[in-house]
């Protein structure tokens, strides 16, 4: 019992991690770059719903909202202006940018809102399930987080498969010269990508901290970079392979701090996924990378 | 002056690179024992070494092997600690605190010369993003490890545990590293003029690397890798070499910055630590050697110096700094705009030129 | 080239600008007697440093309006770095610090108190509470490795103490009968305290059922230690830890439908006060801690009034008034040992040490009354116990 009990927190640890997975996924595939402030934009939507519920007193629903649509703004807005301009420059130049923004998100979070913790009030409020007699609980928090999880990733998922817009997104992806010369507006559809990405991050900070209701600055970066674990070791670039890796990442970290052990949890969990590169180097759905001779 | 023609360009670049070092070095030090620098600038002269040393290593996996490294601060917590397990050991046996403080290094070094081998066999297999990550991985396990490590050392010798201090059943002994709580009482031994030095190690060896044999083979397998191997060249032994070289700087690094602090726990190298150095490596330019060392001086004198006037702004300037450089030295219209002015002098001053000419023939 | 070229030119400047910085500082400190503070006010921890830097300009405030003796105040970021706080401290030095109230964390305060003893300049930390701070403690094995810093004090307990007062008061108290406890294994605050409490534990015959850490700061879940501890049937878990952690523990546990009775420790105080927190959730937590905000003395209430105005209604930690009362304890010595403006630095640090050190030195503020200090740097004050009762705290 306590193992299944182990299991789902693990999966639900696991899909906070996956849906924020997703969000890095969709910018790397698509832009080709790492996007380290994406725990950053889901630490300003955690800070938003946070503010419209408990201060201005709103719907759970309209906070979400809100959440989602500053986190657009804010996601298009960075792409234009920190982003864009640095297109044609190195991978790594788009990297240092981008932890520029983070420190200055994070700092801007902190003169807004100040460095004292906030307890997130959970916006889902019915009772946890309770299974034999008590014995196996699983958290309202979790199974929301799975399912809104697994319908995220449908939804992505036949959105680039169908849509023309995922379509394009898929050709830009692929080779951005060609998409270009096809007629694809390429800066058009990086934008949305960023909005697409910064929507997903309002909803996963308000999922993490409905969960683990801690709310400061630095809320988002370590799950931030554990997300970004996920979506390499699923295969970076790929939906489902950030959903399974974002959910196998929370179990494995579940199950090594309780039958490992807890002070060694993070050196094994990053220890598995060493060895998982070690024998897929391109992630468990990653797609091999074929060489140009 | 016709001499000076014959020697290649890149001598000439490596030289005013050793020269930028050595005059800083012959400013600064007089005036620091003249006592005329501020006691701020003066403490942060061997932290500022130290990200020297770690931006001109990180450069060699970077810059010259082409690999993204963010796990850099992982081999300077090795070196570091097993500096401070040395220099404690060594307490008593050798007297000057230089001598304790160069074979600490040395040691420090090797242990993380001996960690870059271990690592760098399964991460060298990776490529692009996939081994930036691993090395990520790297650096978060030597710092959770290191968080559950306790050493200690007594007549009978070392003791280690991964439980407690007092696990450790010593008689008499002296805990050197206490888990999370990290070394407390180490002695400050470093100094600048031995910070100097390493720099200066740093800079004979990663400069002659370039140019070496070894140097060019590794390039040559950054510029392209298929190529590189169709003519015979090494691929795991020279990228090997190059990780190895730069994980003992790093190693290095980390055993005088340690012994510039009576404290220090693994926490303080983390993600952020392997992140600020490979910024530095960045805005200097990958490859670029004396761009690493200008650039670490000036980010490192940036927020700890000039924002703090700023207080409460201080790191939100640093950012938009951060951003409006990146933005500044790698946007294409940046660059088109300079190339612009840069060619509109270049004819005037060409014509200048053609008209003195052209009054001298007359 | 150019470029590169500029960029040279301007570290020159820069250097040079630098190297005679320290002339600057032109700020009101004529006449005043310079206390300089220090802790992160950027970054993960820092809650910790602006409670401290509130606390303390609210102490210089107050101080500067009685007329006598003068202070000024000046706060630097060490953002929870030893080597940061090193800076920090140099900084000070430069802008002419007589007294050092700081720095507010336990890592950076055994970095400066170092660098503070060699330069004899007196140093109080408001909150950095490990022993390694003071020097002169034994290690396990009987060794002292520090030798005792002299001008170094602390204003808040050490960890030893509140680990070993914790488990002296469960026993005494009878409060729980299965011990689980869950610790913080990357945090030296956290570790000092569960390693001094299980050895008290141990000692005392209390059942410990369960221990377990959590391996970071950035830990969000908590579900395996939460069924580890209600598997090996605690009826109390102990809490080393900061409020925010605890918050997380608290609400996960609820969720899940545990009920557990708990006992923190001074970090724990804040737990009330955090924003949006349900307090349903902290009823019947037990911690010993040396200040609550809600306590009706007049002190404390004019002290809550200044700092809620002075941040937009938070409301004060015991850091800020641990800080508050370590500038009224600077100032009573000062005023004690007659101590003026025009001294040097070392010269205050002579006299404040002598005063400090006095047994006759009764000190009383926030965070206790008849406070005095031992040679050992240590503060004698007596912890309150606190239970929290309809989302207030009231005495055990």
């Amino acid at each position: 019992m306590t193992f299944l009990s182990y299991l789902i927190s693990g999966i639900s640890l696991g899909s906070v991690y996956a849906i924020i997975a997703l969000g890095y996924t969709m910018v790397y595939g698509i832009a080709k770059m790492l996007n380290f402030a994406h725990g950053d934009v889901i630490m300003v939507g955690a800070y938003v719903s946070f503010v419209t519920t408990v201060n201005l007193g709103l719907h759970p629903i309209v906070s979400v909202v809100a959440a989602m649509l500053v986190c657009t703004i804010l996601g298009i807005v960075i792409e234009k202006l920190a982003y864009r301009p640095l297109r044609n420059a190195t991978s790594l130049a788009v990297l240092i940018t981008a932890i520029g923004v983070s420190y200055f998100l994070q700092n801007t979070a902190l003169l807004i809102w100040g460095s004292a913790t906030k307890s997130y009030q959970s916006l889902i409020t019915f009772e946890a399930i309770k299974l034999f007699d008590g014995q196996l609980v699983i958290r309202s928090e979790a199974i929301v987080t799975i399912v809104a999880c697994i319908i995220i990733m449908t939804a992505l998922t036949l959105f680039t498969s169908f849509s023309k817009m995922g379509k394009a997104m898929r050709a830009v992806s692929e080779d951005k010269g060609a998409a270009l010369l096809m007629g694809i507006n390429v800066n058009t559809t990086i934008s949305v990508t960023f909005a697409i990405g910064s929507a997903l991050a309002a909803v996963a900070g308000i999922l993490l901290c409905s969960s683990y209701p801690a709310l400061m600055p630095t809320t988002g970066s370590m799950p931030g970079i554990r997300a970004f674990t996920a979506a390499v070791f699923g295969g970076i670039g790929s939906i489902p392979g950030a959903m399974i890796g974002g959910i196998l990442l929370g179990i494995i970290q579940i199950f090594s701090t309780a039958y490992i052990s807890d002070q060694l949890a993070d050196a094994i969990v990053f220890g598995i996924l060493i060895i998982v590169l070690l024998v897929k180097p391109t992630g468990l759905l990653g797609k091999p990378i074929r060489e140009k001779v | 002056m016709k001499k000076f023609k014959n020697i290649p360009g890149q001598t000439i670049s490596d030289f005013i690179t050793y020269a930028i070092v050595v005059i800083a070095f012959l400013i600064i030090q007089p005036m620091k024992s003249a006592g005329l620098l501020s006691n701020s600038f003066s403490g942060l002269l061997i932290p500022i070494c130290t990200y020297i040393v770690m931006a001109v290593s990180l450069n060699l996996t970077v810059g010259i092997l082409g690999e993204l490294s963010l796990g850099h601060a992982g081999f300077m917590s090795v070196g570091a600690f097993s500096g401070i397990i040395a220099v404690i050991s060594l307490d008593g046996v050798v007297t000057s605190n230089i001598l304790r403080l160069v074979i600490a290094m040395v040691i420090g070094g090797i242990m993380a010369g001996i960690t870059g081998f271990l690592i760098g066999i399964p991460v060298l297999r990776l490529r692009g993003d996939y081994l930036a990550i691993v090395t990520l991985a790297f650096g978060e396990i030597i710092k959770n490890i290191i968080n559950c490590l306790y050493i200690g050392i007594d007549e009978s010798g070392l003791h280690f545990s991964m439980e407690s201090a007092a696990a450790l059943d010593m008689v008499n002994g002296k805990v050197i590293i206490n888990g999370p709580i990290g070394a407390v009482g180490v002695p400050k031994i470093s100094t600048f003029v031995v910070g100097f030095v390493l720099i200066m190690v740093t800079l004979i060896v990663v400069l002659n690397f370039k140019r070496s044999r070894t140097g060019r083979a590794v390039m040559a397998l950054r510029d392209n890798r298929i190529a590189a191997e169709s003519v015979g060249i090494s691929v795991t032994k020279y990228k090997l070499i190059a990780f190895i070289t730069s994980a003992v700087l790093a190693g290095m690094a980390g055993t005088l910055y340690a012994m510039n602090y009576t404290t220090l726990a693994a926490k303080k190298f983390d993600f952020n630590t392997s992140i600020l150095v490979l910024v530095f490596v960045v805005l200097g330019g990958m490859g670029n050697i004396r761009g690493s060392i200008i650039a670490t001086a000036i980010l490192y004198l940036l927020p700890e110096l000039i924002l703090r006037e700023f207080s409460d702004y201080r790191m939100l300037i640093y950012a938009i700094i951060l951003i409006a450089v990146m933005l500044f030295t790698n946007s294409i219209k940046v660059k088109q705009f300079a190339e612009g002015v840069k060619s509109k002098l270049q004819s005037v001053f060409k014509r200048e030129k053609n008209k003195n000419k052209g009054g001298a023939t007359e | 080239m150019k470029f590169k070229k500029i960029a040279s030119v301007a570290i020159a400047a820069l250097m040079s600008v630098m190297t005679f910085a320290s002339c600057n500082g032109g700020e009101d400190t004529a006449g005043t007697i310079q206390i300089g503070v220090s802790g992160p006010f950027t970054g993960g921890a820092a809650i910790y440093g602006t409670a401290v830097k509130n606390g303390a300009e609210i102490a210089v405030e107050e101080i500067n309006e009685k007329g006598g003796l003068q202070f000024s105040i000046r706060c630097e970021d060490d953002e929870h770095d030893a080597e940061k706080s090193v800076n920090a401290y140099n900084i000070l030095k430069d802008w002419g610090m007589d007294i050092l109230v700081g720095p507010t964390t336990t890592g950076p305060s055994i970095a400066v108190s170092s660098e503070a003893n060699a330069d004899n300049i007196f140093m109080l930390t408001p909150s950095g509470s490990s022993t390694d701070i003071l020097g002169g403690f034994p290690n396990e094995s009987g060794v002292v490795e520090i030798a005792r810093k002299n001008n170094v004090f602390q204003m808040c307990f050490t960890d030893p103490n509140q680990g070993t007062a914790s488990a002296e008061y469960i026993k005494e108290n009878n409060i729980g009968t299965k011990i689980a406890v869950i610790y913080n294994s990357s945090d030296a605050y956290s570790t000092g305290i569960y390693t001094k409490f299980i050895a008290k534990a141990d000692e005392l015959g209390l059942d410990v059922v369960s221990e377990t850490s959590f391996p970071s700061d950035d830990t969000t879940d908590f579900n395996v230690q939460l069924t580890e501890a209600k598997n090996a049937g605690a009826d109390l878990i102990f809490l080393p830890i900061y409020y925010t952690p605890a918050s997380l523990i608290m609400k996960q546990a609820d969720s899940a439908g545990y009920e557990f009775k708990y006992f923190g420790v001074d970090g724990m105080d804040g737990i009330l006060t955090l924003e949006g927190f349900d307090t349903s959730l902290a009823e019947g937590v037990m911690l010993l801690t040396p200040f609550v905000a809600d306590a009706d003395d007049a002190d404390t209430r004019s002290f809550v009034e200044k700092y809620k105005a002075k941040t937009g209604g938070e409301i004060p930690n015991q850091f800020a008034a641990d800080a508050y009362d370590a500038v009224y304890a600077v100032y009573e010595a000062c005023v004690k040992a007659g101590i003026t403006h025009e001294m040097s630095s070392s010269e205050m640090c002579e006299k404040l040490t002598a005063v400090f050190t006095d047994p006759t030195f009764v000190f009383s503020g926030l965070t206790g009354t008849d406070v005095t200090w031992s040679s050992t740097g240590e503060v004698s004050k007596p912890p309150k116990a606190m239970i929290i009762k309809d989302g207030a705290y009231s005495a055990m």
